[in-house]
């Protein structure tokens, strides 16, 4: 064998997105899982809403970049006027379509891609991990005919209670750091990526819950623990799909945290948006009735229905 | 220098001075959180890997890095010369450089010369070179198939397997990126 450690044969750059046609069978269980999860909500009493994909005032949050596009932004998310049709009685709500976040490329991020937000009044966070597991679990053992698939060599019993823990019982279990003194040292979100996330949704689904309240975003604080909000993220075989609030109802705190990350943002040199109009009129009334909502990438979830490597192989 | 978000697989990088080539990439971006591009390296000099992730305000050194396309001309002590394709120009490399790559030069063949800061630091030999076997024992017949490959030498010493079939003073095809037997050229 040649002993010569500098010829390194490295391959080529990749051109970032790569753009193909996904195979016939992919888009079919794409298709048929979006319908299952359809049924499912439409058999729950949901309402199917459509909102503005071009938005002038985007949450402000800390780290996600819009697109623009003449004048206004393309949605990161359809949060804000979802909550706004929650406020006008809409108790039951969900939604499919597009959202984009600037400069996310990657083996499952797109710079667009499909979001599944829904909504439900007098629904604890807790409860909303509940309904999350039953829709998915449904929805995925009928579109894979088993109680079980397999991600990425990683096999996920579909029939299983989902391992639920805390963000804080994480880093004790899987870093040497606690998890305020990780944000303290501003390494939160690498230990969270190097070090949790490849540990979660092993064999079963996994809810990470209770990140420390600077980290609350929409969320409301726990009554109990005001040091955690009530938030949570889903995790399948070490990819998050979902993320979810028991929803900050409170409209002043709400105003003052999006301030706050405006600042924040600004000191990041990130680009300032508009005031979501429609979504702060409902704070200023404390409109918001007491909700939980997630928001799920179902691009991802079809990943992980069809075992594919990257999201071109699902998503046009 | 780069940004992080030109970070990608394949690229190269200078880090305390080394260059260093992507091998693996990922981009990550944890709930609400800051994105990460995390990388897989492998020093280019050293052959030395390592881990690294960086976040988007992180600003990455570009490293001095110049491929030149020469000629091997002749071998004198530890020191393999080169001439410059265009300029003719000498480059004067080290077997420690070369390592294996040493069995397989060929004179007046086109090679390419990775420069770093002006030091030679990588060489990429033709693919394929054809070359003589020296020395090898008579395939014997019958054997099983768990055992296609007898050992042999090409006539500057270079071990190699080759298959049952290839006979003393057979031309092979030689690849030079793994330093394995590719097909035969002609026979004895």
């Amino acid at each position: 064998m040649l002993q010569n450690k500098h010829n390194l044969t490295v391959p080529e750059a990749d051109s970032g997105t790569v753009f193909r046609i996904p195979a016939a069978s992919k888009l079919r269980l794409r298709a048929q899982l979006k319908k299952l999860m359809r049924d499912f909500f439409d058999e729950r009493g949901f309402l199917e809403v459509e909102t503005p994909v071009r938005i002038a005032g985007p949450a402000p949050e800390e780290y996600i970049d819009c697109i623009e596009a003449a004048g206004k932004f393309l949605r990161p998310s359809p949060e804000l006027e979802m909550k706004v049709l929650l406020a006008h009685g809409f108790d039951r709500i969900y939604q499919f379509g597009p959202c984009f976040r600037a400069d996310e490329h990657g083996w499952k991020h797109r710079e667009e891609f499909i979001m599944l937000e829904y909504y439900m009044q007098q629904c604890s966070y807790r409860e909303l991990m509940t309904f999350t597991t039953d829709l998915l679990t449904t929805a995925l053992k009928k579109s894979v005919g088993q109680d079980h698939l397999t991600f990425h060599g990683t096999q996920i019993d579909l029939t299983a209670e989902p391992e639920v823990i805390t963000v804080a019982e994480a880093f004790e279990r899987y870093t040497n750091m606690d998890m305020f003194e990780a944000d303290r040292q501003d390494r939160f979100d690498e230990l969270m990526v190097c070090n949790i996330e490849p540990n979660l949704g092993n064999g079963r689904l996994t809810y990470l819950t209770d990140y420390p309240a600077n980290r609350a975003s929409l969320a409301q604080l726990s009554a109990t623990d005001p040091t955690v909000a009530e938030r949570w993220e889903l995790y399948i075989a070490g990819v998050e799909l979902a993320n979810a609030y028991g929803e900050l109802t409170n409209g002043a705190e709400q105003l003052a945290r999006f301030e706050a990350s405006r600042a924040f943002r600004r000191q990041r040199g990130a680009a300032e948006y508009g005031e979501p109009a429609a979504f702060n009129d409902v704070l200023r009334r404390n409109a918001l009735p007491p909700c939980s909502g997630s928001a799920l990438g179902f691009d991802r979830l079809v990943m992980i229905a069809a075992d594919a490597e990257d999201i071109s192989e699902i998503l046009y | 220098m780069y940004n992080a978000s030109d970070l990608k697989k394949g690229l190269k990088i200078q880090i305390d001075g080394a260059p260093w080539a992507i091998t693996e990439f990922e981009f990550c971006k944890p709930g609400k959180g800051t994105a990460l591009y995390r990388c897989k390296m492998k020093n280019m000099i050293n052959g030395a890997g390592m881990e690294k992730t960086y976040r988007p305000t992180d600003k990455i050194e570009k490293p001095d890095l110049e491929e030149r396309e020469v000629y091997y001309s002749y071998a004198e002590g530890d020191m393999y010369v080169f001439s410059d394709a265009e300029t003719y120009e000498e480059t004067r490399v080290h077997a420690e450089v070369l390592g294996d790559q040493t069995y397989f030069l060929i004179e007046d063949s086109l090679c390419k010369i990775l420069f770093f800061n002006g030091q030679p630091i990588e060489i990429s030999l033709p693919t394929f070179i054809e070359k003589v076997i020296a020395e090898t024992e008579p395939g014997a017949r019958g054997d099983t198939a768990t055992n296609v490959m007898k050992p042999a030498k090409l006539d500057n010493g270079y071990e190699i397997m080759v298959p049952l079939f290839i006979n003393e003073g057979d031309t092979v095809k030689v690849d030079t990126r793994t330093g394995e037997y590719a097909e035969r050229v002609s026979k004895a």
